[in-house]
């Protein structure tokens, strides 16, 4: 199943794919074989490979309890809410927070995942930013 | 010795105390990141590219931090192999055969020993090789024109797509989304957005550090979600023993080690094989050859000698095409040209010819990283395996965040973040659909290229497509790169089996 709609889901895409594809505008001056040719020659080889996948598939792949695909859920929700958070409350907060909530997921304790959060936040600080001079994200109070 | 005057010169650019110090770190890390199950060699590069880039190292001393990861890496994976069953990487599940049972019969400090010096070995003979065997590659792509390179771009995916998948039609899948992604953009050559949307974010087309980052270390996080077992492996109470090897047993396995250097070397040199492959054949051919009292796999040293000497030449032979042709035939090597890409070093002939001092100094420093490596894993293993005991619930956060440092450090965009996150979870999506991704990084890397020496091909010939195969190197080129892609069809369903039942078996 997992296999059927991945090939399905490739097909529309690939044909998507060759629609904008063949919207590229092109301008007086172009070579013989233009903008457009080889993006479409993409789409096709996508669409062989789903349908392929779509007549014969794989068997199905051993995916994790919902419960689990919460969690992956929750993370990937953390990140994006991370990415947000960065330039509103700064570098050592946002990944304070980010780090330890990930780290409490995958199993710590909350005390233990607070620490660690903190513990990660400051650690690539202190690395990153104070001794090798890479430029992290500053929030309202520069850290 | 032209070559050996060479070498002497990138002696020369690698022996200063910054690079020395860069290669030390850089052996270090890396065999850290070989040795933590789930932390391979190509997310270890991946993570620390945009890294180094934004250091803003210059091209010489990047490269020498970042291939002493990779090797360091190869080095790596046999810890935990040995001492836990786990292997650290993929070239490092063959270790595990005859590793752990060694572990167990009391002879971990020996077999630890025994393997550092056969990776020494193979990875030591196989960057001569790349010595000699770079230079004479680098001959003949000189002879190449745009539909000779447009044609070894398809041999590249052709048999990346036949050996590493397990289906062709999703190798097949994966290296058109990669292609995909790659033209998104303005076009190079007539200056039109293609594929943008009309989002300003994507003109510059999607930077492919970012979706390297995120194919390989953000979906590795996810996928750790999935067990809750947040907790290290028990490798305490191994009790490590003398870590030297006995000189009867570095005799006794001094002809596997030669044996499994050279094929190893050879597969590594085949696009599309990588360690993975020479690690595999070494031991097969090794346990055909020798195992004629049935030892093989209960704790034979010849079985852990052969995987390692195989599988560091390997890396080493992986080399070859990436730095001599700018055709990667690894996932790692791929991750390694992305990185030779941000530093805006083009691979290939010209290479070898404009910035002599960048490979040489690279090869230099790769013998160097050798014996560091070597010194570093053999009497100071202990510390390494120490640190396989940090449990992954406060691992993997540190990953993610090192990752979004390193894209963030790119440019300060959120934006940037966010699409590393979207590959993040497509990465994990294929990974579970087992679709390959290094195809799919590859044609991220490789797209535009292709694309450009496809149209240079046919603006020459005015739109005749019978340019493409218009010389005999083409035709050839072509040939490989149609049984690269059917031959697996054929008898790699041999190979899949039997690694199928080695990891059935433990």
């Amino acid at each position: 199943m997992s296999d059927r709609i991945l090939g399905s889901t490739c097909l529309v895409l690939a044909l998507l794919y060759i629609y904008f594809a063949l919207q590229t505008p092109v301008g007086f001056v172009s070579d013989p074989m233009g903008p457009k040719a080889f993006p479409v020659g993409i789409g096709v080889v996508l669409a062989i490979g789903a349908v392929y996948t779509l007549l014969k598939p794989d068997p199905e792949p051993v995916w994790p309890r919902l419960g689990r695909f919460g969690e992956i859920v929750f993370a990937v929700v953390v990140m994006v809410a991370y990415t947000y958070a960065l330039p509103e409350f700064g570098f050592v907060v946002s990944t304070s927070v980010a780090a330890g909530l990930l780290s409490w997921r995958l199993g710590a304790g909350p005390l233990a995942a607070a620490v660690a959060g903190i513990g990660i936040a400051v650690a690539i600080f202190v690395i990153f930013r104070l001794v090798l001079g890479l430029s992290l994200a500053v929030g309202p109070w520069g850290f | 010795m032209d070559i050996l005057s060479n070498l002497a010169d990138g002696f020369a650019v690698a022996l200063t105390w910054q690079n020395l110090g860069l290669a030390l770190i850089g052996c270090f890390l890396g065999t850290i990141m070989g040795a933590l199950p789930g932390l391979g060699p190509s997310n270890g590069v991946a993570i620390l590219i945009p890294l180094a880039f934004t250091l803003g190292l210059p091209a010489t001393p990047a490269l020498i931090l970042l291939t002493s990861v990779y090797y360091g890496a190869m080095y790596g994976g046999r810890i935990s192999s040995i001492l836990l069953n786990i292997p650290g990487d993929e070239p490092a599940l063959m270790t595990t055969l005859d590793g752990y049972p060694m572990t167990k019969k009391g002879q971990a400090g020996e077999a630890l020993a025994l393997s550092g010096v056969a990776s020494f070995v193979g990875a030591f003979f196989a960057t001569w090789g790349l010595v000699f065997l770079a230079p004479l590659l680098v001959n003949v792509a000189l002879l190449f024109g745009p539909a000779e390179y447009f044609a070894l771009f398809t041999l590249a995916f052709a048999t990346l797509g036949g050996i590493a998948a397990r289906n062709q039609a999703k190798a097949l899948i994966a290296a058109a989304l990669g292609l995909g992604v790659a033209m998104i953009g303005v076009d190079h050559q007539t200056g039109v957005p293609r594929l943008t949307f009309g989002n300003i974010h994507f003109y510059d087309g999607i930077h492919f550090l970012i979706a390297i980052v995120g194919l390989f270390a953000i979906s590795e996080v996810l996928l750790f979600l999935e067990h809750q077992k947040g907790e290290a492996p028990e490798a305490g109470q191994t009790k490590l023993g003398r870590i030297t090897a006995p000189f009867s047993m570095l005799a006794k396995t001094a002809a596997t080690m030669a044996r499994s250097t050279v094929i190893g070397f050879v597969s590594g040199v085949l696009p599309g094989a990588g360690a993975s492959l020479g690690s595999f054949v070494s031991y097969t051919i090794e346990k055909r050859l020798k195992d004629k009292d049935k030892t093989f796999g209960t704790g034979d040293p010849r079985g852990v000698a052969a995987p390692e000497a195989g599988n560091n030449a390997a890396a080493g032979g992986a080399l070859v095409p990436m730095l001599a042709l700018g055709v990667p035939g690894s996932g790692t090597t791929a991750v390694l040209l992305a990185m030779l890409m941000a530093l805006n070093i083009t691979p290939g002939p010209l290479l070898f010819t404009q910035q002599p001092e960048v490979v040489w100094g690279l090869i230099a420093a790769l013998f160097i990283g050798n014996i560091m490596l070597l010194l570093l894993n053999v009497p100071m293993v202990s510390i390494f395996v120490r640190v396989l005991q940090v449990p992954t619930k406060y691992l993997m956060p540190a990953v993610a965040m090192i990752s979004f440092v390193g894209i963030y450090g790119l440019s300060g965009s959120t934006f940037d973040l966010l699409v590393m996150i979207v590959f993040g979870v497509a990465g994990y999506l294929l990974r579970k659909l087992d679709v390959p991704l290094v195809p799919v990084i590859l044609g991220i890397l490789l797209g535009n290229e292709m694309e450009k020496n496809l149209r240079r091909a046919l603006t020459i010939s005015d739109g005749d497509l019978s340019i493409l195969w218009g010389s005999p190197i083409a035709i050839g080129i072509w040939i490989l790169a149609i049984l690269g892609f059917i031959a697996p069809l054929l008898f790699g369903r041999f190979v899949r089996r039997k690694r199928a039942e080695v990891k059935a078996a433990p």
